[in-house]
C-alpha cells in the first residue's frame, strides 16, 4: 500500500527524441481506484511502466510514501500490472500460471494454491484451471493475467493497462464489478488505463485525462463534464463534446452573437483575447421558440432522434453547435433562440475560472 | 436468389507446372532409376532380377552395420553438444545496435565457408607439427594429438569440427526465435518476479519450440548425412573410426556396384526420413 506521487517526471525514449512524457505531476492516493484516459500515444503506458519500473524516467522522481524509487527496480516495488496485450506462460496450467508470482516470492505451495483458486472464483475462471494457457481463446487468456495480477496481496498498486479490449462488452462488465469487488476487499491503489469513457466514469473515483505527455486534468467523472479544466478535456469527455464558439470579451463581460452571456473576473485581460471561447455540453443547452434576455439567436439545421432524446444541430455565427434536447421539447428547424445552463469560458484553451453567468436562464436545469 | 457460380479456371496449375517438372527430373526419376538398380545385378550389359537380395545383403552387412551405428552415435553426440551450445551463444549474443550485427557476422562466418574448405582448413588446424590448434595442444598445453593416426582423436577432431562449422547456424536459429518474443513477456515476467533462470525455462525455451525443432531437425539430417568434411580430413580413417555412411557408400558406388548402392542408398534414406518423421512427431508434442 502506498502513496504514489509523480514529481516533474519527463520521459524520453531515446536521447535527443520526442517527449513521452512532459512536466508531470501527479499524486496516486493510497487506495484510490483511478482510471487513466487519453487518445493513443499519448502516453498512458510509459507512465505505468515508469510507475511500475520497467521503464526508468530521463528526469524526474517517482515517490511511494516519500521514496524516491525512480531508479530501484521492478522487483523492490510491489507493483501488480496488466498489459495491454495477454500475456500468458503458455507451456503453464492455468493454475500454476496464477501460482506463478506467489512461487517467486517464496510463498508455499498450499498458500499460493488457494490464493489461486480464490481469485480463479472470482473471476469466474475456476472451471479451467487444469486446461493448458496456450489452448485457451483470447479472452480466457487475458482473464488469466488479469488474474495474475491480482493474486498478490501485498501490493502497492495494481495497474491496469486496457485489460479488457479484447472482452465483449457484458463479460466487460461483470469483470469490472469483479475488479470493483477485489478492491473493496484489498483496497490496492487501482490504476486503470482505458480509451473507453464509459469505462473509465463507471470504474473510478478519479479520472485522470491525458493529451501528448501531459497531464490535461485530474477529477471526478462529475468534475470532468462539468467543469473541464480546459478545451482538450472539454471536447474529448462526452459525447459528443462540449461546443466551443469564439466570443468577443469587452468590457469584462463575454457575449456570442451578441447576447452577454459572462461577466469576466476582475482583474483578467477585461478586453479579451482572439482565443477566447464559450464552451457548453450538448448536454446544457435548452431551445426557445421565442426571444428573451440571454437567448442567443440561433438556427436549427437538423435534428436527428437518438432514443429518449433528440440532437439538434445549430448554426450561430457561422459557427456549428449541438443540442441534445428531451423529446418532450422537440424544436422546429429553421431559427429559433438558444440558452446555456452551464457554460465556461476558455483562453488560450484553459478555462478561466470565477466568471460569472449573467442571469442564467429561468427554468433552466440541468440534463 | 440463384447462387452465384464461381468461376473455374485451372490456368493457375501452369504456374505450377515448371517446378513439377523440376521435382520430376531431380528426385523423382532419380529416385526410380535407384530403386530399379537395387533390385537387379547390374554386370556391364547383362542385367539380372535378385529381388530383395540387396537389401539383406546390405543389412546383414557388418561394414555397413558399423557405420551405421558410428554414424548414429555420432548424430546423437552432436545433438547432445550443439543444441545447448547454440542456445548458450543465442542468449548470450548482443540485442541491439552494431555489437549485434557485428556479433552476428562473425558468428555466421564458418556457414559460409565450402565444405571441403571447412575440411581443409582443419586439415591443417589441427596437425600438431604446423597447425595452431594441434601445435598449441601439443606444445603447449602437452597433450598428444594425431587425428591421422589416433582412432579418438580423428573421432574428436571431426566432432569438434563439426561444432565449429554448424553450432553458430543453431545459435543464429535461437537468436531469431528470441527476437521474435514480444517486449511485453519479459516484462510481465518480470512483474511477476521471475528469476533469470524461470525467464528462461517458462518464457524463453516455451517460445524457441519452434526453432529448436527445426534446429534438431537440420542438425539430425545433416550430420547423419556428414561426408565433405570427414572424407577430407580422415578419408575415413584411421582404420575405419570415421568411417560413416555416405563415405562408405562412395566408395561402392565408385566401384560401381550399382545395385548394392541403391539398396546401401535407400535403407539409408528410409531411415533418415523415419527419424525425421519421429523426431518431428516427438517434438510436436512439447
Ligand atoms: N519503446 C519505445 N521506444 C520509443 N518510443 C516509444 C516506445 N514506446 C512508446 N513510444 C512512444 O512514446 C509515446 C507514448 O507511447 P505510449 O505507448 O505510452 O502511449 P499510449 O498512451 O499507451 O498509447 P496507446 O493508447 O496506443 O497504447 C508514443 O509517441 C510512442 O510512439
Ligand atoms: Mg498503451
Amino acid at each position: 500500500m502506498a502513496e504514489i506521487r509523480l514529481v516533474d517526471l519527463n520521459h524520453q525514449y531515446d536521447v535527443g527524441g520526442a517527449y513521452a512524457l512532459k512536466d508531470v505531476n501527479l499524486t496516486w492516493d493510497d487506495g484510490g481506484a483511478y482510471a487513466l484516459l487519453g487518445p493513443s500515444g499519448c502516453g498512458k503506458t510509459t507512465m505505468l511502466n515508469i510507475i511500475s519500473g520497467l521503464v526508468r524516467p530521463s528526469e524526474g522522481a517517482v515517490m511511494f510514501n516519500d521514496v524516491d524509487v525512480a531508479r530501484t527496480s521492478t522487483a523492490d516495488r510491489d507493483i501488480a500490472q496488466v498489459f495491454q496485450f495477454p500475456v500468458i506462460y503458455e507451456s503453464m496450467t492455468v493454475r500454476e500460471n496464477l501460482e506463478f508470482p506467489l512461487r517467486n516470492r517464496g510463498i508455499s505451495k498450499r498458500d499460493a494454491s488457494a490464493r489461486a483458486v480464490e481469485i480463479a472464483e472470482l473471476l469466474q475462471i475456476d472451471h479451467m484451471m487444469k486446461r493448458r494457457a496456450q489452448q485457451l481463446t483470447a479472452d480466457a487468456k487475458q482473464l488469466v493475467s488479469l488474474a495474475r495480477a491480482l493474486v498478490r496481496r501485498e501490493v502497492s498498486a495494481i495497474l491496469f493497462d486496457e485489460p479488457l479490449t479484447v472482452i465483449d462488452p457484458q463479460k466487460k462488465w461483470e469483470l469490472r464489478q469483479a475488479l470493483k469487488r477485489v478492491h473493496a476487499e484489498l483496497n490496492h491503489t487501482l490504476v486503470y488505463v482505458t480509451h473507453d469513457q464509459t469505462e473509465a466514469l463507471t470504474f473510478a473515483d478519479e479520472v485522470v485525462v491525458m493529451n501528448a505527455g501531459g497531464v490535461m486534468q485530474k477529477g471526478t467523472p462529475v468534475d470532468l463534464f462539468e467543469q473541464p479544466a480546459n478545451t482538450f478535456v472539454g471536447n474529448f469527455i462526452g459525447s459528443p463534446g462540449m461546443n466551443f464558439f469564439s466570443a468577443k470579451v469587452e468590457n469584462g463581460v463575454a457575449s456570442l452573437a451578441g447576447t452577454k452571456l459572462l461577466e469576466v473576473p476582475s482583474g483578467t485581460q477585461a478586453n479579451g483575447d482572439p482565443s477566447d471561447v464559450i464552451g457548453v455540453r450538448p448536454e446544457f443547452v435548452r431551445w426557445h421558440s421565442t426571444p428573451a434576455d440571454q437567448r442567443v439567436p440561433v438556427t436549427v439545421t437538423k435534428l436527428n432522434d437518438v432514443g429518449t432524446a433528440v440532437m439538434a444541430t445549430f448554426t450561430v455565427d457561422g459557427a456549428t453547435g449541438m443540442a441534445r434536447l428531451p423529446i418532450s421539447d422537440r424544436p422546429e428547424t429553421g431559427p429559433g433562440w438558444v440558452s446555456f445552463s452551464r457554460l465556461q469560458l476558455f483562453r488560450n484553451g484553459d478555462s478561466l475560472d470565477n466568471c460569472k453567468p449573467i442571469g442564467l436562464a429561468e427554468g433552466a436545469s440541468r440534463a | 436468389m440463384t447462387q452465384a457460380v464461381k468461376p473455374r479456371d485451372n490456368r493457375a496449375w501452369y504456374l505450377v507446372a515448371p517446378v513439377m517438372v523440376s521435382i520430376v527430373f531431380t528426385a523423382v526419376i532419380p529416385l526410380m532409376m535407384v530403386i530399379n538398380y537395387s533390385v537387379q545385378d547390374i554386370f556391364g550389359q547383362s542385367r539380372l532380377f535378385v529381388g530383395a537380395d540387396w537389401f539383406n545383403k546390405t543389412l546383414e552387412d557388418p561394414a555397413f552395420r558399423g557405420s551405421f551405428l558410428r554414424n548414429l552415435a555420432f548424430s546423437i553426440q552432436v545433438l547432445i553438444i550443439q543444441i545447448p551450445l547454440g542456445i548458450v551463444l543465442g542468449l548470450g549474443l548482443p540485442k541491439k545496435g552494431w555489437r549485434s550485427s557485428m556479433a552476428l557476422v562473425l558468428m555466421a562466418m564458418p556457414l559460409l565457408i565450402p565444405f571441403n574448405v571447412v575440411g581443409t582448413i582443419w586439415l591443417v588446424f589441427a596437425r600438431g607439427d604446423i597447425g595452431l590448434g594441434g601445435y598449441f595442444l601439443n606444445n603447449i598445453v602437452g597433450l598428444d594429438i594425431n587425428y591421422a593416426q589416433d582412432s579418438f582423436d580423428a573421432w574428436t577432431t571431426v566432432l569438434v569440427m563439426d561444432t565449429w562449422h554448424w553450432t553458430p547456424l543453431v545459435a543464429l536459429l535461437v537468436y531469431a526465435g528470441l527476437r521474435a518474443i514480444p517486449d511485453a513477456y519479459y516484462q510481465a515476467a518480470t512483474i511477476d518476479g521471475a528469476s533469470k533462470f524461470a525467464i528462461f525455462r517458462y518464457v524463453q525455451l516455451p517460445r524457441l519450440r519452434g526453432v529448436l525443432t527445426i534446429a534438431v531437425l537440420l542438425r539430425f539430417m545433416d550430420s547423419f548425412m556428414i561426408f565433405t568434411e570427414p572424407f577430407v580430413l580422415t578419408g575415413g580413417g584411421p582404420g575405419d573410426t570415421t568411417n560413416f555412411l555416405s563415405i562408405s557408400l562412395a566408395q561402392l558406388a565408385q566401384a560401381f556396384n550399382l545395385g548394392p548402392a541403391a539398396a546401401y542408398s535407400l535403407v539409408y534414406f528410409f531411415f533418415i526420413q523415419l527419424s525425421c518423421f519421429i523426431f518431428f512427431t516427438i517434438l510436436k508434442r512439447f
